[in-house]
């Protein structure tokens, strides 16, 4: 009897501990792909890292709250955000980038960090001129207003001049954005006056190359040590055809003048001629 | 067995309508109340509560945060900030005063969701149905504290029901009335009370913070019960009943101790011979209960003595 109660025990345990266990696996693994953010959906700013976000936001939506121009929401179910948590769609409604911050200085547990103090230091995303296609400037006119547009003018996006081979006498001016200023407030994709916006702000890791560590920019390097890092080289020899040699200072190869029966002058040849060759 | 409905026609006899509904009114006044409260701001632009019961802000002072959400984020391993701190502690405390599961009968909207589940399931005379264990709950909460820590997010967010339609109502549903409609027919036809009694680790939670609480039902006239059942007919716990009900003769005292009473009083409600009332847990006292009020004709229960 005692054993017949200890096996039912031991049996309904074991049920309860798969029941719950295949659902624990379940859960986990919906956790995982909805920790996936959506490169259209931006977090707040002062977010810090998404996989380090899911463990600090409680989805209380008190950052919502505080944004005064309701650029925030918190994601509902159906959609590809985590179920609960803070993001904003640039197209939609962009962040206008408030001195205080408010969202941060909302924020309970520190999902939102508060050591974002100057809030061009915020990095939501990256802004990237996805499609030179589309975008007006490239295809020559003078648009400019992501450029006119940004908060950080001259800073985050710049406008480069370039020659336009097409009309052949035109000026591309065309948008440039600057990782090192942009804070991916997304003003510019909303601001884009195409059906799709060319210009989007992604995820910095989306955005973002990134060099070996090995590399170094030669030039940089040298800027900052003041000098040439390597050895200045000797003239270098090289070991050319006769009548050949090479100018570093930006001739590259030349072809020395041939000695030449001709003179330069065809009448002193001529002279020469006379005298009998 | 047919029964008679509805399942206080004796207390609404004896007490009226509005004296055997007095808890349930009250509780849906709370319910409703800080639903309301929240809702106030977005939908009148009176900002008394902000946020929803993960976090608030009461009054731009009084920060307010869910320990449930906040034991999973420390084993998911973040420490919070300050405010979330207090907000968690001062929960804590409230609830492990007045009853854990307070926390369910009065504040958690999903409880008007199964309540009415359960209302329709005597109502339509629905019996049977799936059999879970009582303790799945807790399972479900060790699985989402195990997994918060496994995976370092608050993962029991990414789908809890409580938060769905609580945040859902105050901030956008979405698709989110699905998952609710599903729990109210999963109660409905398949496991009466399923949901809050078996199931959800919220519950489970609230419970083992509300073990000790002092804020509790009793049943200091047991002697006056006729056994009409009735508090066992509405209890969404009813096993955490007979203990403190029918306890006398093996000498137990007549407070409800049990950390899965809701506190939702509705015993009280139903009881026509007034037996229950909300009372402390150190009023406990055996024998002194059973003599203050005597009631006359039922001796069998005071024995052993």
């Amino acid at each position: 009897m005692a054993n017949e109660d200890r096996r039912k025990f031991l049996a309904d345990m074991a049920r309860m501990a798969f029941g719950v266990g295949v659902f624990g696996v379940g859960l986990g693994m919906y956790a995982q792909r909805a920790a996936s953010l959506p490169a259209q959906a931006i977090r707040p700013p002062g977010a810090i890292p998404e996989e380090q976000f899911l463990s600090a936001c409680v989805r209380c939506g008190l950052c919502v709250r505080d944004c005064p121009y309701n650029t925030l929401k918190l994601a509902e179910l159906g959609e590809d955000v985590a179920l609960g948590t803070p993001y904003f769609t640039a197209r939609d409604i962009p962040c206008e980038m408030c001195e205080d911050i408010p969202c941060v200085a909302a924020c309970p547990t520190g999902a939102l960090d508060k050591g974002l103090t100057d809030i061009d230091d915020a990095r939501m995303g990256l802004a990237v001129l996805i499609d030179q296609e589309t975008c007006l400037a490239f295809l020559g006119l003078r648009c400019e207003v992501c450029y006119q547009v940004c908060p950080l003018i001259d800073k985050a996006i710049t406008l480069d001049r370039d020659h336009n081979e097409r009309s052949g006498k035109h000026t591309f001016f065309k948008p440039v954005v600057h990782s090192d200023a942009c804070t991916g407030c997304g003003k510019c994709e909303k601001a884009c006056v195409l059906e799709e916006a060319a210009i989007k702000v992604l995820p910095q890791k989306v955005a973002k190359g990134a060099l070996g560590a090995h590399y170094r920019v030669g030039w940089e390097e040298k800027q900052r040590a003041g000098g040439a890092l390597v050895t200045p080289d000797k003239t270098h020899e090289y070991n050319l055809p006769e009548g050949y040699r090479y100018e570093h200072e930006g001739r590259g190869l030349i072809q020395e003048a041939a000695p030449t029966p001709f003179d330069a002058d065809p009448l002193e040849t001529l002279k020469r001629g006379k005298e009998g060759i | 067995m047919a029964r008679k409905y509805p399942v206080a026609h004796e207390a609404i006899a004896t007490k009226g309508w509005l004296g055997a509904h007095r808890w349930l009114i009250l509780r849906r006044l709370s319910q409703f109340g800080i639903l309301g409260l929240f809702l106030l701001g977005p939908l009148a632009g009176l900002w008394i509560v902000k946020g929803n019961l993960a976090a608030s802000l009461t009054l731009d002072v009084l920060p307010l945060t869910d320990p449930y959400v906040f034991l999973q984020m420390l084993l998911a391993r973040h420490w919070p900030e300050l405010s979330a701190i207090i907000g968690a502690l001062l929960v804590l405390g409230f609830y492990a005063l007045v009853g854990g599961r307070v926390y369910c009968s009065w504040v958690c909207p999903v409880n008007i969701v199964t309540d009415t589940a359960a209302w329709l399931r005597r109502r339509l005379g629905l019996r049977g149905g799936t059999r879970l264990a009582g303790d799945a709950r807790y399972w479900v909460l060790a699985m989402t504290l195990l997994m918060s820590a496994a995976f370092g997010v608050i993962i029991w967010e990414y789908v809890n029901p409580v938060s769905m339609l609580q945040r859902g109502l105050i901030f956008g549903l979405g698709a989110a009335w699905v998952v609710i409609l599903g729990i109210f027919f999963f109660d409905l036809f398949v496991t009466a009370h399923g949901w809050c009694s078996h199931l959800c680790p919220v519950g489970a939670f609230y419970s083992l913070v509300g073990s000790k609480s002092v804020v509790r039902v009793s049943a200091p006239r047991r002697a006056a019960c006729d056994d009409c059942m009735d508090c066992f007919a509405v209890c969404p716990e009813p096993e955490v009943i007979p203990p403190a009900l029918r306890g006398a003769k093996k000498g137990v005292g007549p407070v409800i101790l049990d950390s899965l009473c809701t506190n939702c009083g509705r015993c009280i409600d139903v009881c026509s011979k007034d037996v229950f009332e909300f009372s402390t847990r150190f009023n406990n006292r055996l024998p002194a209960a059973e003599s203050v009020d005597p009631v006359p004709g039922v001796t069998e229960e005071r024995t052993s003595s």
